[in-house]
């Protein structure tokens, strides 16, 4: 939280000056964007005649409206609870996003024919490919974190080796070097395999720091009193240390896994069949590449969104302790 | 079980680096003894009781600990930490886990105590230290005092022989104070053995079998409480004593 004051002072939607230049800014846009096309150019059809031929008039009238409308709406969002403000706004929101790809006169009975394979090979595979990437990574953070901190040499220049290196080269080269290099050394690996390995290096790498940073987070008492009842290394760091590095942990943790799920889509380059290689190639067999694109990149995000939720849960479970 | 001791110290030295934190000292705490450590800040208190469950280790000289020798050795640390409970100045309890649960932990996960039966344990000793309506809450929700009444029942719920306590009130407010020393008060009559590093020179000469005073890491001087206080024999003891009894 910020912790607002308790002065409260005016919302900012309700000050006249805001107001204004919020109007000003629509106006603007709504004369560079020529509106009377649209189903607002229709609905005015009684004050500018025909919307095509209303020419500067139909436009400006357009805007006006538009701009009136944009403004109260902000004003009234502005009295009414937080809970109620969110989601009006997500809800409006995503309604002037699916304006915004309906004006593309998209082909809806293609994307649902194409529907069920997209996400019984597509999605099953992105899934796949990120769920077992993120266990391994997950794997190699902890152990990599626990190397970088355990004061042993050796440990120590192998995980700042890994984190250095799979951090400092691009995913798309690493992905290359082991599907295309590792054959040179004799090992061949599947093209699902190479991805999952590939993925699960680099991001390991990153969340190694990520680990790091949260088991460093917590008090050197914490660790004394853990040993002082009697807990060895392996106790003290799952039941004392992890479960409080969490907090610290989970947030950047769970924009890795967004990230991941949506790196997975590197992996198509060398021909797994995931969501954008199906949408790619359904896609250009048809020449209805924009349905396509605008499909997966919705599964995406409803995944992402998901993510995001499951996310706010873990992190609620872990702070119920941070009561006062 | 082996000898009279509880713990011994021979001729123990420490070094941080170059600086030397204890210079040679000998201690015995006999069973059922109960003894006050105190000098000025820096002169190895905290250092020297830490030494007694190997949260440091010393590099000279001997401690053995209920008949068990500490040096590099898990297995024998482990079973010394098991059997010595240790609180600390600022709590240290577990912010995660609600009081019961902190009390619970140790039992279950080295002793292996079944779940019902570490509850009724941990709700004995936290009614012992008279919090046990919190049990259900977390640390952060309790006060200071409280809380270090939680930390003594966490080591309690270990069922410890030797009980160590470093300066377990001087983090805590004056009104929280009494309630922690008259736990630790409580403990003592009933025969625990305890080691104790404090400034509350009232509840020593209440408690102390025997009262430890060191400075720049030696033990000065001990002796009885009535001794210690009203005919200290260093000088160094007479100034320590004039400063922390003027308050
Ligand atoms: N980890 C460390 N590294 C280096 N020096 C240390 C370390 N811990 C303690 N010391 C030094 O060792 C000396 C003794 O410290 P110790 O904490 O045992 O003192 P103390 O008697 O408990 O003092 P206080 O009453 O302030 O708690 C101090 O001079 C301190 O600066
Ligand atoms: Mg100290």
């Amino acid at each position: 939280m910020l912790y607002n004051d308790t002065v409260d002072s005016e919302a900012l939607v309700h000050r006249p000056w805001f107001v204004a230049i919020v109007f000003a800014v629509v106006m603007a846009i709504c004369s560079a964007i020529n509106f009377t096309d649209t189903w607002m150019g229709e609905l005015m059809r009684a004050v500018i005649g025909e919307p095509l031929t209303s020419g500067l008039y139909g436009r400006f009238a357009t805007g006006l409206v538009l701009s009136l409308l944009f403004c109260a709406n902000v004003i009234v969002i502005g009295f009414i609870p937080f809970k109620a403000q969110v989601i009006t706004v997500w809800v409006e929101l995503l309604l002037s996003f699916l304006a915004f790809f309906n004006a593309f006169d998209l082909s809806l009975p293609f994307i649902w024919d194409k529907l069920p394979i997209l996400l019984s090979q597509g999605l099953f595979t992105t899934l796949y490919v990120a769920a077992v990437s993120i266990f391994f990574a997950t794997i190699l953070a902890i152990i990599g974190a626990v190397a970088k901190l355990s004061g042993n040499g050796f440990a120590y220049a192998i995980a700042s080796f890994y984190t250095s290196f799979f951090r400092g080269l691009p995913l798309l080269m690493q992905l290359y070097l082991i599907y295309l290099g590792l054959p040179q050394l004799g090992v061949v690996l599947d093209a699902v395999p190479s991805g999952v390995l590939a993925l699960s290096l680099c991001y390991g790498a990153y969340m190694t720091e990520i680990f790091r940073a949260g088991i460093q987070s917590i008090d050197r008492g914490q660790w004394e009193a853990s040993r002082s009842i009697g807990f060895g290394f392996g106790l003290t760091m799952r039941k004392i240390i992890l479960p409080q590095a969490l907090p610290v942990i989970i947030p950047p943790t769970g924009n890795q896994f967004i990230s991941m799920l949506k790196d997975s889509s590197l992996v198509s380059i060398v021909g797994v069949w995931e969501l954008m290689f199906l949408a790619r190639a359904l896609g250009q067999a048809t020449f209805k590449h924009m349905e396509m694109l605008i499909a997966v990149a919705l599964i995406y995000w409803i995944l992402s969104a998901c993510m995001e939720i499951v996310q706010a849960r873990i992190e609620r479970h872990y702070n119920r302790s941070k009561v006062r | 079980m082996i000898g009279e001791n509880a713990i011994e110290v021979k001729h123990v030295s420490k070094w941080y680096g170059a600086f030397q934190v204890l210079h040679d000292v000998n201690l015995t705490v006999r069973k059922g003894e109960r003894i006050v450590i105190c000098g000025p800040s820096g002169s190895g208190k905290s250092t020297l009781i830490r030494c007694f469950n190997r949260l440091e280790a010393h590099q000279k000289g001997d401690i053995t600990v209920n008949g068990i020798s500490l040096h590099n050795k898990m297995r024998d640390i482990a079973e010394v930490r098991r059997k010595v409970g240790m609180v600390f100045q600022h709590f240290n309890l577990f912010p995660h886990m609600t009081v019961l649960m902190n009390c619970m932990a140790g039992p279950m996960w080295i002793n292996g105590v079944p779940k019902k039966e570490a509850r009724d344990r941990a709700m004995h000793y936290l009614k012992k230290v008279r919090i046990p309506e919190q049990a259900n809450k977390f640390p952060s929700q309790l006060s200071g005092g409280q809380q270090q009444r939680v930390a003594i029942a966490r080591s309690l719920s270990m069922q410890p022989t030797v009980m160590l306590f470093d300066e377990p009130t001087s983090a805590l407010d004056p009104e929280m104070v009494a309630e922690v020393l008259e736990t630790i008060t409580t403990l003592a009559h009933e025969g625990m053995t305890m080691v104790c590093v404090t400034h509350e020179m009232g509840f020593a000469r209440a408690v102390a079998d025997r009262v430890v005073f060191m400075d720049a890491g030696r033990i000065v001087e001990e002796g009885r409480p009535d001794g210690f206080f009203s005919d200290p024999q260093h000088e160094r003891t007479k100034l320590f004593l004039s400063q922390v009894l003027r308050h």
